[in-house]
């Protein structure tokens, strides 16, 4: 390591990749252990952590370059369990190579931080923008966000360290955003004062590490040995569902306190809404095609539409509650999918949750599941606002598009033979 | 010459506690200890999937006297590498607290160290991890029921090759000798003073060390409880186990096994398969094929020894 001295980091707006504010995120986090190995598009998070880390930016921090995904998370999971801050990044594949270590760090209630440059998942190869891979990893026991904008990486990395180390929560958490949409493109990112980003945060664990797991000669602990059915394993299971459920709160409370701090809202925390309130048609959407649905609901306001739009920022622990008072509000709902849940009612994994949220609630709200944007395919701000036109339509006629696949709209498909 | 009794007075405490649930005569259990009493209670033990997870005790019991962490079948060598970041990570922050002193150890089967962790340890070895890595080697899948591992001799018999395996043994010390680590050393469970002494050196070494130490396994390989250690030294008698080290790239043969450079001083290789039911339908023609194996390592063993010291 080379012997420059610690650059503190002063408020500053820098024009940066999606993928350079993620890695000033994990510095102003001061992570301690950063794991990692290469795969499209998330490397270039990991290139400019090893030019922080080797450039003595980010002193103290050890870097691991590991020869596979398993072994990131693996290594990453080991420095948790021995108390230090951790980061990484992964992309798709590399995502589904590590999934046996994915549920190992959630069972073993870790607050891991993950960044993921969503993709597609192979074969056929595909590097582009689609949720199926952070999806993939729904079941685990992680918390997930979606990110939209450059800014929103940056500042999501931050939330999710308060949240996951919440000594309630110790939970790890994924942070999702499009590969190459935003993790490739540059826009302007506000970088926060050390000092305050180190108010916001809980401090550094200390040499104890974290309360429930940590690994010290003084006070021997056994890590994870057999346990028989009668045993507390259940009630281990039961405590990550009951987590993850009660950590909407903390997730609103950090979101909250984050707005107080610097100034930038995301709505709830769990969802942000735009012109919901008067709206009597809207849609569900997440990450990056949320930003352009903005302009969409904007150009169709103008035609006089009353349209709105919900932008899920959280997938797991999944907002029922919110979802619930978003159906109330309009007559027909459109849920709109970039990532795919084969088998599942409606093909997509947020419009099939929608829909499992509704249930005995008596709401009436027509749902039109959509699914958009796959494996990287464009969606430009006219389909966008044809989308919602359907949506219109679907109100106006009381009756469901003709060309649904399996009850599914899949936007902007080519034809099949 | 130093005695077990004066190596037991200087040991440090047993760390692996009694009320374990090893089978009896459990080769693992004799590798654990003696390694344990050479490293102290300074040390973290990765484990990945093996006999040893179930050993060392269902919850709430539990053997071990010292951090103990269970961990993915594939991640031994990786996890072990994230605590050891983790240990210098909190070095810097706390620097009078001994957090870089804590030997990072991983102890694991021969599955979970020649077939799906080799990845891992090959990756942890290249990058010169600081780390100690031990596979106790039962040649086989002992846990879950004897089959075949990449570690099991040619000709036994296991619940996956039911007519005997028609491959070699893996020669993992070797390939971990290929990594040019700074320390890689074999031993036997029947003989503890050399085991001893090859994990007090490696504790003091810098960097990946590597030790893999052959421990039988009575209901795997088919012989009674009491005849572990006698089977171990067989297996060196015989020169189809051989006790070395190489320590940054100079390779020693180790005493307990000197003496059967001389193919005229061991033990006829039936006389240590005949003992074994794995290999109950071991050939002629197969135990020619062994013999000319053995002949064949220690021929390649014998010529580096020779080439280094010249």
């Amino acid at each position: 390591m080379s012997k420059a001295k610690e650059f503190v980091q002063k408020k500053e707006t820098k024009i940066i990749k999606g993928n350079v504010a993620a890695a000033y995120a994990a510095k102003s986090a001061r992570v301690q252990v950063i794991s990692a190995y290469p795969i499209t598009p998330q490397t270039t998070v990991v290139e400019k952590l090893s030019e922080f880390v080797d450039g003595g930016l980010m002193p103290g921090t050890q870097y691991i370059r590991v020869e596979s995904e398993h072994s990131v998370m693996a290594s990453v999971i080991g420095a948790s369990i021995a108390g230090t801050r951790t980061f990484t990044a992964t992309s798709g594949q590399g995502l589904f190579y590590m999934n046996e270590m994915i549920h190992w760090a959630a069972g073993t209630r870790l607050p891991i931080v993950t960044t993921i440059a969503s993709r597609g998942a192979a074969p056929p190869w595909n590097i582009w923008a689609d949720f199926s891979d952070v999806i993939n990893a729904r079941d685990t026991g992680w918390m997930s966000a979606f990110c939209a904008t450059h800014q929103e990486i940056y500042d999501e990395i931050l939330m999710s360290y308060k949240v996951c180390e919440d000594h309630d929560v110790l939970l790890p958490k994924f942070v999702a955003y499009g590969g190459f949409i935003l993790s490739h493109t540059s826009k302007p990112v506000i970088l926060e004062d050390q000092d305050l980003v180190d108010q916001y945060l809980p401090p550094l664990p200390d040499e104890k590490g974290w309360p429930q797991i940590f690994i010290d000669p003084d006070r021997p602990m056994m890590h994870g040995n057999l346990i028989m059915p009668s045993g507390f394993y259940s009630e281990f299971r039961m405590k990550i569902q009951d987590t993850l459920m009660k950590s909407k709160e903390k997730i609103k409370v950090a979101t909250k306190e984050f707005e107080k701090i610097f100034g930038r809202s995301y709505g709830n925390g769990l969802v942000e809404e735009y012109h919901m309130d008067d709206a009597d048609v809207g849609i569900i959407i997440y990450g990056d095609l949320a930003l352009q649905m903005e302009q969409a609901i904007d150009d169709l306001r103008e035609e006089g539409y009353k349209v709105g739009m919900t932008k899920l920022r959280h997938y797991r622990p999944f907002p029922t509650e919110d979802i619930i008072e978003v159906a109330k509000k309009v007559e027909v709902l459109g849920v709109m999918d970039r990532g795919t849940a084969f088998g599942s009612p409606t093909g997509g994994p947020v419009s099939s949750d929608v829909l499992a949220s509704l249930y005995n609630t008596g709401i009436t709200t027509k749902i039109l599941p959509m699914m958009a944007g796959i494996g990287g395919r464009e969606v430009n701000v006219e389909q966008q606002k044809e989308e919602i036109k359907t949506l219109i339509k679907m109100k106006e006629t009381g009756e469901l598009p003709d060309n649904l696949i399996h009850g599914t709209l899949w936007d902007g498909i080519l034809e099949v033979k | 010459m130093v005695t077990i009794k004066e190596t037991l007075n200087n040991a440090c405490e047993e760390l692996f506690l009694p009320g374990n649930s090893c089978c009896a005569g459990c080769g693992l259990e004799i590798a654990l200890r003696w390694a344990m009493k050479a490293l102290g209670p300074k040390t973290a033990l990765v484990t990945p999937a093996c006999c040893l997870n179930v050993v060392i005790g269902l919850w709430p019991k539990t053997a071990p006297n010292f951090p103990f962490i269970n961990m993915a079948f594939a991640a031994g060598a990786s996890a072990a590498t994230g605590i050891d970041a983790a240990f210098k990570a909190k070095s810097f922050r706390f620097p009078d607290q001994d957090w870089d002193k804590i030997t990072t150890l991983v102890f694991a089967g021969d599955g979970g160290t020649t077939d799906i962790g080799l990845q891992a340890l090959s990756g942890a070895a290249e990058r010169n991890s600081d780390i100690l890595y031990a596979c106790y080697d039962n040649e086989a899948y002992m846990n879950t029921g004897i089959q075949r591992s990449s570690s099991t001799p040619h000709s036994a018999i296991t619940t996956t090759t039911p007519f005997g395996k028609e491959r070699f043994k893996k020669n993992l010390p070797r390939i971990m000798e290929a990594h040019e680590i700074p320390y890689v050393a074999t031993c036997s469970v029947s003989e503890p003073l050399d085991l001893y002494e090859k994990f007090k050196k490696a504790k003091n070494i810098k960097g990946c060390r590597y030790i893999h130490i052959l421990a039988p396994c009575p209901p795997g390989w088919g012989y009674a409880a009491e005849d572990t250690v006698g089977m171990a030294r067989s297996a060196i008698k015989s020169g189809f186990w051989i006790l070395y080290e190489v320590e940054n790239g100079i390779k020693k043969i180790s005493k307990p096994s000197r003496k059967y450079a001389d193919p005229s001083k061991r033990l006829p290789l039936i006389e240590y398969l005949s003992k074994q039911k794995r290999f109950r339908s071991t050939t002629e023609k197969q135990i020619i094929t062994l013999q000319e194996r053995i002949d064949k390592r220690w021929k390649v063993l014998l010529s580096e020894i020779d080439t280094q010291e010249k």
